[in-house]
């Protein structure tokens, strides 16, 4: 995963680097399972490796596929940036919890009620689902609200009615509009 | 320190470090936002591997299993990835408008071009 994502900050052409995106979302879905986190996996290896890829695909058919025309020089401060960055959030990891404790605070709190109650009260075996539609069901509604907002945004820059005087006028790009739910 | 130990925090920044030196060292706006994704996806990351405990089976109830893996975390990232795409969608619509703008995805072309209309 960490190959694939220099490379993806290495290459140029564009093509190759949405491939590559769909390459990274993919190794991250097998991640996930090995993380015994199935549902997440699912979801990352449909919408992420699958959707996102499509978008990407479909802005580079509109658009252009090649990427930076000059040589780009290489520079120095992006990189002292990203390192600097990079240090200090590795200090901040000393303090963490180690992998795979059961005892970690992200482990507490509520998480053991929802393993040990949500069985008998709401009647879906995987937790997630239950946690998901149930527990946290405003989350799921701030989602869909997200999604929304996001198709409107997508609507209102691309979209047919208004927009005639927009030069270069292209058809059928509406219909990148989202649709997926979890 | 045991092998796993803090193994999994050092591969996200790692990989998260990536993603935003994608995003401030590179012109072409496709790029950008894929290194915004490739920051988004360590993220996911970060949080699925916090959830994860030893031992713990996937979080779907049976009555044969003892230890299950921390399912908040995967419904947050449920929402995450899913948000995710609807932002991806909604940087793309713009790079298509702005490519219709200025006819190039290249951000210092379009800074040259800004230039040249401000001083006739």
């Amino acid at each position: 995963m960490v190959a694939v994502a220099f490379a993806i900050a290495r290459l140029r052409n564009l093509f190759t680097i949405v491939m590559l995106m769909g390459v990274f979302s993919l190794l991250s879905a097998v991640l996930y399972v090995l993380l015994s986190a199935v549902d997440v996996a699912f979801t990352e290896a449909a919408v992420g490796a699958g959707v996102s890829t499509l978008l990407v695909l479909g802005t580079i058919a509109l658009t252009s596929e090649r990427g930076d025309y000059t040589p780009e020089k290489f520079k120095v401060m992006p990189l002292l940036i990203v390192a600097a960055t990079g240090v200090v959030l590795i200090y901040g990891t000393l303090d963490m919890p180690l992998y795979g404790d059961p005892d970690a605070p992200a482990n507490k709190h509520v998480v053991p009620r929802y393993i040990e109650q949500s069985g008998a009260e709401i009647g879906v075996p995987n937790i997630v689902t239950s946690v998901l539609a149930s527990y946290r069901g405003f989350d799921t509604l701030g989602e869909v609200v997200v999604i929304f907002t996001a198709a409107i945004g997508v609507l209102v820059l691309l979209g047919r009615g208004h927009n005639r005087w927009r030069p270069g006028m292209r058809a059928g790009v509406g219909a990148k509009r989202e649709e997926e739910e979890v | 320190m045991a092998f796993p130990g803090l193994i999994n925090y050092w591969i996200v920044v790692i990989l998260m470090m990536t993603g935003f030196y994608i995003v401030i060292s590179q012109g072409n706006l496709i790029k950008k936002i894929v290194g915004l994704n490739v920051f988004q996806v360590s993220v996911f990351v970060f949080y699925i591997s916090m959830s994860k405990v030893f031992g713990g089976a996937a979080p779907i109830l049976d009555d044969s299993i003892e230890t299950y893996s921390n399912p908040l975390p995967h419904v947050l990232i449920l929402t995450a990835i899913v948000v995710g795409v609807a932002t991806t969608a909604l940087g793309m619509a713009l790079v298509v408008r702005i490519r219709d703008a200025y006819g190039t995805i290249e951000e210092d072309e379009i800074q040259r071009l800004e230039a040249e209309e401000s001083e006739p």
